[in-house]
């Protein structure tokens, strides 16, 4: 059957809405380069490496993205161990509260950022636990532990329930079950979900906004930069780095749950 | 071992339940209810300190002229929003379930949904590049010729200011831009399940290509636009780094929360205010629901 062709105007406003959605990218990456270093005029009234040198040199950058890079990658190795925890357990066994127990782990998505990010600044404040680096962690584990909990039960409900069974069957212990049938069933799932949960942790400011004491995470010290009018161009250029760093695991994580869902057999 | 736990299912659920589990509740329900239980204390206007007693005050304090401006401003920048964006998405969503091949439909589905992972903050930082009064939107009305039009949208009362990055027009372009791929997919993937042969059999009938888009096409594809309207609402409803950076200082229930919560120290109202866009989304989500959203999802 030959596909009709889409009216001009239907294609005119696609072009439109994707022009729309990635022209903010190209200014973003144009202002790296302008000379002024506090105005936004267009066009620019020079070009200039300067500000990739300036950015180099900042400490307050480097110590801000390094508590980033820490945080993301301490709150998404909690989050795949609790995520698949919870996945393996709400996939395999109809228990008595389990709609409870899916609808719990979906708040931390479904809640407005500033609705966790305020509850979790209450319940610390009320605690008495001082705002630390751990704090922020206790913030991002919780919504980490959500995506990597939906990557892995998607994964394991595409996978054949038989072949877990069939592993013991042939005398296999639990640890070379779970080593040799499970693990790479649910490898790439699981890989998707943390490189998810990372770059979703690294761009986070909503919630930690809250749960941060006087540290200052990539995606804060930007905030701060932002209300700062000297500099401007550095904000850019970090800005593109960023991108950089959240686009690509998510890429990655999209090619890897992209085809693989089960194995040979696994209809039955 | 692996037998013994095999036979019994029970304990080795318990025991794959238990962290994961313990966390959520602990930390994360436990701290909602917390802010809950927060909302309805109330700050001694004296001291500032929080009474501790049970007070419906707090909620009441919310019908204040000032603070009711504030809830009604945000949810009426939310419905704005959503319109738009569902205004905008449609036609691409139209043209991925209808006409593009499938290679092609793989391909713009990834290009929607990549801004989404570039950074949220960067793409707002973007839009007060692009809003401000020496930027390139001022850049091409002059060269368009449209300068007086834009002064004119600027003079507008409320929603206009100096310069498009610290108006509400501003503010309302961003959150459009930003939340956009949110509402493009769900409609997409709720027109797909249109079967082509029922837009035939309307064609067949005698409709014509208006009518069909009306009376066939439109109701089948409503439950998307409700799912992603879920997005676009939520999500302007609690947002404060939108209207901090791009906009001009006119309070958001965001900004009002992140506010109260700070120098204020009222954390019985900072959490009355959360309160607002969670009960909201909750009458939402339950007409949503009825609207066959939660399928469209």
């Amino acid at each position: 059957m030959t596909r009709p062709q889409a009216p001009w105007w239907l294609r005119l406003s696609v072009v439109g809405v994707l022009l729309f959605l990635y022209l903010p990218f190209l200014v973003i990456l144009l202002y790296a380069f302008t000379i002024e270093d506090a105005a936004f005029t267009f066009p620019p009234p020079g070009l200039t490496l300067r500000w990739f040198g300036a950015a180099w040199g900042r400490a307050d950058l480097w110590a801000a993205l390094w508590l980033s890079v820490r945080v993301a990658t301490v709150a998404t190795g909690a989050a795949m161990i609790l995520g698949t925890l919870a996945a393996a357990a709400v996939h395999r066994a109809r228990f008595f509260g389990r709609e409870a127990v899916s609808l719990l782990l979906l708040l931390p998505l479904a809640l407005p950022g500033i609705a966790s990010g305020i509850a979790l600044r209450s319940g610390i404040g009320l605690l008495d636990i001082p705002f630390s680096f751990w704090t922020i962690v206790i913030g991002h584990a919780t919504f980490c532990m959500v995506v990597v909990y939906n990557n892995v039960l998607a994964r394991y409900r595409r996978m054949a329930p038989s072949l877990v069974e069939a592993s013991m069957d042939l005398g296999a212990t639990g640890w070379q079950t779970f080593r040799h049938v499970l693990l790479p069933v649910l490898g790439t799932a699981l890989l998707a979900g943390g490189m998810l949960a990372f770059a979703l942790s690294f761009d986070e400011i909503i919630v930690t906004t809250f749960t941060a004491g006087s540290q200052d995470t990539l995606p804060i010290w930007i905030f701060q930069q932002l209300t700062r009018p000297r500099n401007r161009p550095v904000t850019n250029v970090v800005a593109i780095f960023v991108i950089a760093i959240t686009v690509i695991p998510i890429l990655l994580a999209n090619h890897l749950t992209r085809d693989t869902g089960g194995v040979a057999g696994g209809g039955k | 071992m692996a037998t013994w736990l095999y036979r019994r299912p029970r304990l080795v659920l318990a025991l794959m339940l238990a962290p994961p589990l313990l966390y959520l509740l602990v930390v994360y329900l436990g701290s909602l209810l917390a802010m809950l239980a927060q909302s309805l204390f109330a700050l001694d206007d004296y001291t500032g300190q929080v009474v501790y007693e049970f007070t419906l005050r707090t909620y009441a304090s919310l019908f204040q002229p000032a603070n009711l401006d504030i809830i009604l401003r945000t949810a009426g920048m939310a419905t704005a929003v959503t319109l738009a964006c569902a205004l905008l998405a449609f036609p691409l969503a139209y043209y991925m379930a209808r006409y593009a091949s499938p290679q092609i439909k793989v391909a713009l589905a990834l290009a929607v949904v990549m801004p989404l992972w570039a950074s949220y903050l960067v793409r707002v930082y973007a839009w007060k590049t692009i809003l401000a009064k020496e930027g390139i939107v001022s850049w091409i009305a002059e060269r368009l010729g449209l300068g007086g039009l834009l002064d004119a949208l600027l003079a507008l009362p409320a929603i206009g200011g100096p310069s498009l990055s610290v108006s509400l027009i501003g503010t309302f372009v961003t959150f459009v831009y930003v939340w956009l791929p949110y509402m493009i997919l769900p409609i997409q993937a709720a027109l797909e399940r249109v079967p082509p042969s029922l837009l035939e059999a309307s064609a067949d009938l005698g409709g014509r290509d208006g009518d069909t888009f009306r009376y066939v096409l439109l109701p089948l594809a409503f439950p998307g636009v409700v799912a992603g309207s879920i997005f676009t609402f939520s999500l302007t409803l609690g947002d404060f780094i939108i209207p901090g950076i791009v906009g001009n200082s006119a309070r958001f229930i965001g900004l009002a929360v992140l506010e109260q919560q700070g120098t204020a120290g009222n954390i019985p109202l900072a959490a009355a205010f959360t309160m607002v866009p969670i009960v909201i989304m909750a009458v939402y989500l339950l007409i949503a629901r009825r609207l066959g959203a939660f399928e469209a999802l």
